[in-house]
């Protein structure tokens, strides 16, 4: 009897989280929250555009807050969801660049400057160095 | 002498950035967000009755080899009240307007209708902004073109306007 009960009173937890509305209330696992508020503070609100939709009051922020908690709590993945939404809208509704041809020199460019900067350094120590040398003598 | 050119050249690059940020700073990005779904087959979705009496629109309606439009819009945009003789005189021209009401109520979007003029073969109701979101579109009003395969092959974002009237009926196929 108390077996048959368990599969109803699970249910009947359920039921309240399903009546609420994903825009607003935050989903019940805390580590899926957490996935779910990383990926809308780096997702764009379309409509206001500065903002993400984390911190939007427009209406079509809140539908794609509700859709993102709704494709996590399914057990997508955040990444899957922030495809999907740039298959839609384009890279620009993301605030996280993609790796892409396109956007190459914004990863490169950095690390070439690195590269330059540790060559420069690296010659000018040398040289100083046989200055020093040169000046012991 | 090059030597001492050469240390002017991360100054001289500082100064560039510099001179692009203030520039930016001064132009805010103002983006139109074109949706990357033109082109693509139409997204599964399949929009409640917004009004009794008339169906609501699905993906399935739009396979039937005629070019038709979806028109999504709102009872409570301002905009959207200024296109509805556009797309009334479209549909007197022979085309299908599909409307897709976003966020939207039964009675609001009869009193809309009943005010403005109803040129709309389906409504549907996409409350939660779903079938908005599925369709790349980032406000209303936005019209698209979907051709009789179930293709979408072209946005038009904003207002319909006298000017957009040749370019609309040619993809419908619809004589004025």
């Amino acid at each position: 009897m108390k077996r048959a009960l368990l599969p109803l009173l699970l249910v009947s937890m359920a039921l309240p989280a399903l009546a609420q509305d994903y825009a607003e209330v935050s989903l019940a696992d805390p580590r899926k929250e957490e996935q779910a508020l990383t990926l809308m503070d780096s997702i764009r609100c379309v409509v206001c555009q500065g903002q993400p939709i984390s911190g939007s009051n427009a209406d079509l922020a809140g539908d794609m807050r509700r859709l993102i908690r709704e494709r996590i709590a399914a057990g997508d993945d955040p990444e899957d969801v922030r495809a999907m939404l740039i298959g839609k809208y384009g890279d620009w509704v993301s605030f996280q660049p993609q790796f892409k041809t396109e956007t190459m020199p914004l990863w490169l460019v950095p690390l070439f400057a690195l590269f330059a900067g540790v060559i420069l350094v690296a010659r000018r120590l040398k040289r100083k160095g046989k200055r020093w040398v040169g000046s012991s003598h | 002498m090059k030597r001492k050119l050469i240390l002017w050249v991360p100054f001289g690059l500082c100064a560039a950035l510099f001179i692009a940020f203030f520039i930016g700073l001064k132009n805010p990005a103002d983006h139109v967000i074109a949706s990357k779904m033109v082109g693509q087959p139409l997204p599964e979705f399949d929009a409640a009755p917004g009004i009794p009496g008339q169906p609501g629109a699905a993906t399935r309606d739009f396979k039937d080899g005629k070019p038709r439009l979806l028109n999504i819009f709102a009872s409570w945009c301002v905009p959207c009240v200024q296109e509805i003789p556009m797309l009334i005189r479209l549909k007197d021209a022979g085309a299908e307007i599909d409307g897709l009401a976003v966020h939207d109520t039964t009675p609001d979007l009869q009193a809309f209708l009943a005010r403005n003029g109803n040129p709309y073969t389906r409504i549907g109701l996409d409350s939660a902004g779903k079938a908005q979101i599925a369709f790349g579109s980032a406000g209303v009003p936005e019209t698209f073109v979907v051709d009789g395969q179930g293709k979408i092959i072209y946005q038009h974002i904003g207002v319909v306007t006298e000017e957009d009237m040749p370019k609309l009926m040619a993809m419908l196929g619809a004589r004025p």
